[in-house]
């Protein structure tokens, strides 16, 4: 785990550490049929499997298919075989932030990113501090067409502006910190 | 009866109301809501894409703050009314539970910041404690003001049945139909009840959502069908899913040829009314529409059972 080359031996998968990935698939394209996001994606879930077992992995960790799962689970639920098809795309996700392959373009990795970022430091996630950030880093020009929503939110009182904070902030970066430590052990 | 409840980072911001109703109408049916102290985010979708072994530490936090406020042998149902707080606690629930590679970590984890998670606590969805520990004889016979035959959308989104279906399947889930039919209403036949609405694209639709015309295209696509399927008002489930399908229904009806207008409000809020609880405390105020048609059998403006 924690590896930074995008160079993945064949046969070996991106993270194995989790296990996951489709190894029997039977490219029945089930998946596929029921992903709700196949018009966002340059490769369907089931060309995605057939790349990983041919071990195209870097094409894979490259493509914004992966980005375009919203995790819904649909797959997972209808696929024949039973794979874990959700999970695997999670899997990939991670492995191509750590690889930096991610497509520079796509800013689904950048809100993960940002996300994860704002809730190591506060213990919590603020939906207006998330958007706005996401907002001014990728299209802030964008900004001015969601304005009135975010605007009428606020008058409901359901777009707090000050972000949360845990009382007791340093128990959650203990857990925290000691997985990192971790994870350097088993690099 | 008295529960744990986790409320998300959701039900503090835009599923305000979820929370209020919640609080509401579980007070009403008089069972506790404590609320979890010092609670952490859930990690929702974004950190199990960055980091896996943390995304289930943040949730085993929770699990484990959850079994140190009660005591004792028994098992502690922690209640998570946003479907991706939900599924954030179950699939750590799981992974602790397979006792991999992650697990190990995250024990030792928990461990070095003074925690310890015994797999007491479990997570339990409110739709689940209503149906299924307080009964809907209880709610029928509470149900002071039923919805007149309200034809209700149940919407269930991706993940309060998927992966897993803790109290209700997978494909065809019934429990809100049978909930809010308790309470008078009269739930459509929807077949789209578990399609995505593009909101979880990782917190908050096009607002946030990383793929906006996606996630504007998927809702459209439910609240359409909803509205052709003669609902009044889709129930939801899930804080990011009421957002998403409540907050852009003028941008939808710019984009597409269908224009949508429809009532999107918590489950909670319709067994509320039910229940003759007041609309502020049930947060309909914070609601950006809510028209709800007359129920039959009105009379000046209340309710009357016929």
């Amino acid at each position: 785990m924690g590896s930074s080359s995008l160079i993945i031996p064949p046969g070996q998968a991106p993270d194995a550490a989790d296990g996951v990935l489709p190894q029997f698939c039977m490219q029945c394209g089930t998946c596929t049929v029921v992903c709700p996001m196949i018009e966002y994606m340059d490769h369907s879930p089931r060309v995605l499997n057939a790349m990983l077992m041919a071990g195209s992995y870097d094409d894979v960790l490259r493509s914004r298919a992966i980005w375009a799962c919203t995790g819904c689970y649909t797959c997972t639920v209808e696929c024949p075989k039973q794979l874990p098809v959700t999970e695997s795309i999670y899997a990939l996700k991670r492995a191509s932030i750590r690889g930096g392959a991610y497509p520079r373009r796509f800013i689904t990795p950048v809100l993960a990113r940002q996300f994860v970022r704002l809730v190591q430091r506060r213990g919590r996630s603020s939906e207006a501090w998330l958007s706005l950030s996401l907002y001014l880093r990728t299209r802030p020009f964008q900004l001015v067409r969601y304005a009135p929503v975010a605007l009428r939110m606020i008058r409901r009182g359901r777009l707090p502006l000050r972000p949360d904070s845990l009382r007791e902030p340093a128990q959650l970066r203990k857990v925290l910190d000691a997985l990192d430590a971790t994870a350097e052990e088993e690099e | 009866m008295s529960y744990t409840y986790y409320p998300g980072c959701s039900a503090k911001g835009t599923g305000r109301s979820y929370e209020e109703s919640l609080h509401a109408v579980f007070g009403a049916l008089g069972t506790g809501l404590a609320e979890l102290e010092d609670w952490n985010c859930c990690g929702a979708t974004g950190y199990p894409a960055v980091d896996a072994a943390k995304a289930a530490a943040l949730s085993a936090r929770n699990l484990a703050l959850a079994e140190d406020a009660q005591p004792g042998p028994g098992p502690v149902d922690l209640i998570a009314p946003c479907a991706g707080c939900y599924r954030a606690l179950l699939k750590t629930e799981r992974t602790l539970a397979d006792g991999g590679t992650i697990a190990a970590r995250v024990g030792g984890a928990l461990g070095a910041a003074g925690l310890r998670y015994e797999g007491r606590a479990r997570a339990r969805h409110p739709l689940d404690v209503l149906v299924n520990d307080i009964g809907l004889d209880r709610i029928a016979e509470a149900a002071v003001r039923p919805l007149g035959g309200l034809r209700v959308a149940c919407y269930y989104g991706c993940l309060l049945v998927r992966p897993y279906a803790t109290f209700d399947d997978r494909r065809a889930p019934t429990s809100m139909e049978r909930l809010l039919a308790a309470a008078g209403a009269e739930p459509i036949d929807w077949p789209l009840r578990t399609h995505c609405c593009g909101g979880s694209c990782y917190c908050g639709g096009p607002l946030i959502g990383a793929l906006p015309e996606a996630t504007l295209r998927l809702s459209h696509r439910l609240l359409k069908d909803a509205k052709r399927r003669g609902a009044d008002v889709v129930a939801t489930v899930c804080p990011l899913c009421q957002f998403n399908l409540e907050a852009f229904q003028g941008q939808m009806t710019r984009e597409f040829d269908e224009p949508v207008d429809l009532t999107v409000g918590f489950f909670t809020q319709l067994l509320g009314t039910a229940l003759g609880l007041d609309e502020r405390a049930l947060g309909v105020q914070r609601m950006l529409r809510w028209q709800l048609p007359q129920p039959a059998g009105v009379v000046g403006g209340a309710h009357v059972r016929d």
